[in-house]
């Protein structure tokens, strides 16, 4: 076990990477769950749509030999993209497949298992129109494998630092959002007490639906990073995403914006250690586990609060 | 300026509200009394759209607004101070008078700096403790915010929903003499009370509320002398 030592830092890099990027995924289920106590099962299909997006169009710019766009702005304008596809996407269901459900009293369950028949429908939408073969993101035009920094035995491609650092932008941006701005109090006394909201004056629906926009976008950006990373895409790989991502913001405290941030953070590098000195074949195995862990000894999560309910009359 | 109709109100199959009708008059206090389940909550809920009624009408200045949506109705001037505060407890006392404030968004900030100042004269803790998270206040600096929230959409009729539940009795009389201050600063007011006896010292005008019905209106002060009738209507309180 110990031979797995030296190469621990390098797999430390790989799991930080990676967890920002489910922290990214992870912000969409916690601010949906935040304002409308439903997990929105069909998210890991819109960080698939993204990833898509995101590589139509890295395809569209190389056959048109990027049309006279700077090379430095393809990334952007890749994620500019998914973006908004992925959020126009995430905010077309909410107004169609949950809305009408949530607005006509129907109980918690009403909307979940719509989003669960949302993520089945997007899936195979995905895989009748775009084949079932996987795509191949060709990263390396953008970042070239001779980019890298090395420091000690640690390899640090160009590649990881901007994914990392796009993944943090984008939280950031948005931790300055709900702190800061009218929309993000809004998000939060909706989280809090919709009720009351909507006495403050709050259109209450329009900010449900903001909040999809924001955290569906967010996935999106997260497809065309993982997209880049892994180099292969398919219409299935939000399904595995989307289940640790939503591992992350439950490790975090669901409901919790910087929980699901820790969370996904805490989660790559968890997967990272199990792939140094466990098996690589149990990647996939570790989310679960701790899952499993989290909601038996801690329900809560890490940064989850319990704060008592309001009554509600 | 603000008259209930012969409003009826139900909770899916469970009426509530059967034949309401009472009139609030510009510049007054007006006090809705009753015990336990006897409507009032409801009655405020029904004001605000936050419950549509069954029947009747609501008309606030010669308008209907039975029909609007609630954040309508908030910006024609209408603000709550909800049943048991409920401030937002992970919110900033500053941000949680912002929220108070959404309804007049648009206005000019000199407008929300004003409010603010006023709000913080009338309640200096909170001045003090405007960083702080609502949940981190005692149960009477929660109401005064709950109170400070309300003031800040400037509402030309203030609804408050047991403003002296939970609170010592020292409180209660704070409370009750802030909402005569903010009467005379020109808002008028219809407060719910289970506690008729300080509810009505302060009151112009007061009705009683039984099973969903008016029982009895009057004067506030013909109201406190029919002391036996109130206590067979309202209970020990």
């Amino acid at each position: 076990m110990l031979d797995a030592l030296p190469i621990l830092p390098q797999q430390l890099v790989f799991g930080l990477a990676l967890g920002a990027v489910y922290g990214l995924i992870a912000l969409g289920y916690t601010m949906v769950y935040g304002v409308l106590l439903m997990i929105n099962f069909a998210h890991g299909e819109l960080f698939t749509i993204g990833a898509y997006v995101g590589w139509a169009v890295l395809v569209w710019l190389i056959n048109a030999q990027l049309g006279g766009l700077h090379p430095a702005w393809v990334l952007p304008v890749l994620l500019l993209m998914a973006m908004s596809a992925s959020g126009i996407l995430g905010m077309t269901l909410e107004r169609f497949a949950y809305r009408p459900l949530y607005m006509r009293g129907a109980t918690r369950l009403g909307p979940l298992i719509s989003a669960v028949g949302a993520s089945i429908f997007l899936q195979n939408a995905v895989m009748l129109t775009q084949g079932a073969r996987m795509k191949v993101y060709m990263t390396s035009l953008l970042f070239p494998r001779t980019w890298y920094l090395q420091i000690g035995g640690v390899r640090i491609s160009a590649l990881v630092l901007v994914m990392v650092s796009v993944a943090l932008l984008l939280m950031w941006g948005l931790s300055l959002l709900v702190q800061r701005t009218a929309l993000g109090r809004c998000m939060r006394a909706v989280a809090e007490d919709r009720e009351v909201a909507a006495v403050m004056g709050v259109n209450v629906r329009r900010v449900i639906s903001r909040t999809f926009l924001l955290g569906s976008a967010l996935g999106g950006a997260a497809g065309v990073l993982v997209g880049l990373y892994y180099t292969q895409i398919d219409f299935f790989m939000g399904y595995s995403a989307g289940l640790k991502a939503f591992t992350a913001a439950v490790l975090g405290g669901i409901g919790n914006i910087k929980g699901a941030m820790l969370g996904g953070l805490m989660l790559g590098v968890i997967e990272s250690l199990a792939v140094t000195f466990i098996n690589p074949a149990y990647r996939d195995v570790v989310a679960f586990v701790v899952l499993i862990l989290v909601l038996v000894f801690r329900p809560t999560g890490l940064l989850g609060e319990t704060v008592p309910q309001a009554n509600k009359v | 300026m603000l008259r209930l109709d012969n409003v009826a109100a139900s909770y899916g199959p469970i009426e509530v509200l059967r034949q309401v009708s009472l009139e609030v008059q510009r510049g007054e206090i007006v006090c809705l009394l009753g015990g336990n389940a006897a409507g009032k909550s409801t009655t405020l809920k029904t004001v605000l759209g936050m419950l549509r009624p069954s029947g009747g009408s609501v008309v606030l200045d010669d308008q209907r607004i039975d029909r609007l949506p609630t954040e309508d109705i908030v910006r024609r001037g209408i603000a709550l101070v909800p049943e048991s505060r409920r401030i937002f407890a992970r919110m900033t006392v500053w941000e949680n008078l912002a929220m108070g404030a959404y309804s007049r968004r648009g206005a000019p900030a000199t407008d929300f700096a004003e409010d603010l100042e006023r709000v913080y004269t009338l309640f200096p803790r909170l001045g003090e403790r405007a960083t702080q998270h609502g949940g981190t206040l005692s149960g009477g600096e929660q109401q005064m915010l709950a109170i400070g929230r309300a003031l800040m959409a400037r509402p030309r009729l203030l609804l408050m929903d047991e403003p002296s539940m939970g609170l010592a009795p020292v409180l209660v009389e704070q409370v009750f003499e802030i909402i005569q201050t903010i009467n005379r600063q020109g808002t008028t007011i219809l407060v719910v009370e289970q506690n008729a006896a300080v509810a009505l010292a302060i009151a112009h005008r007061g009705y009683v509320l039984q099973d969903g019905r008016i029982v009895m209106q009057g004067a506030a002060a013909a109201l406190l002398d029919e002391d036996h009738i109130r206590r067979a209507y309202l209970g020990e309180d």
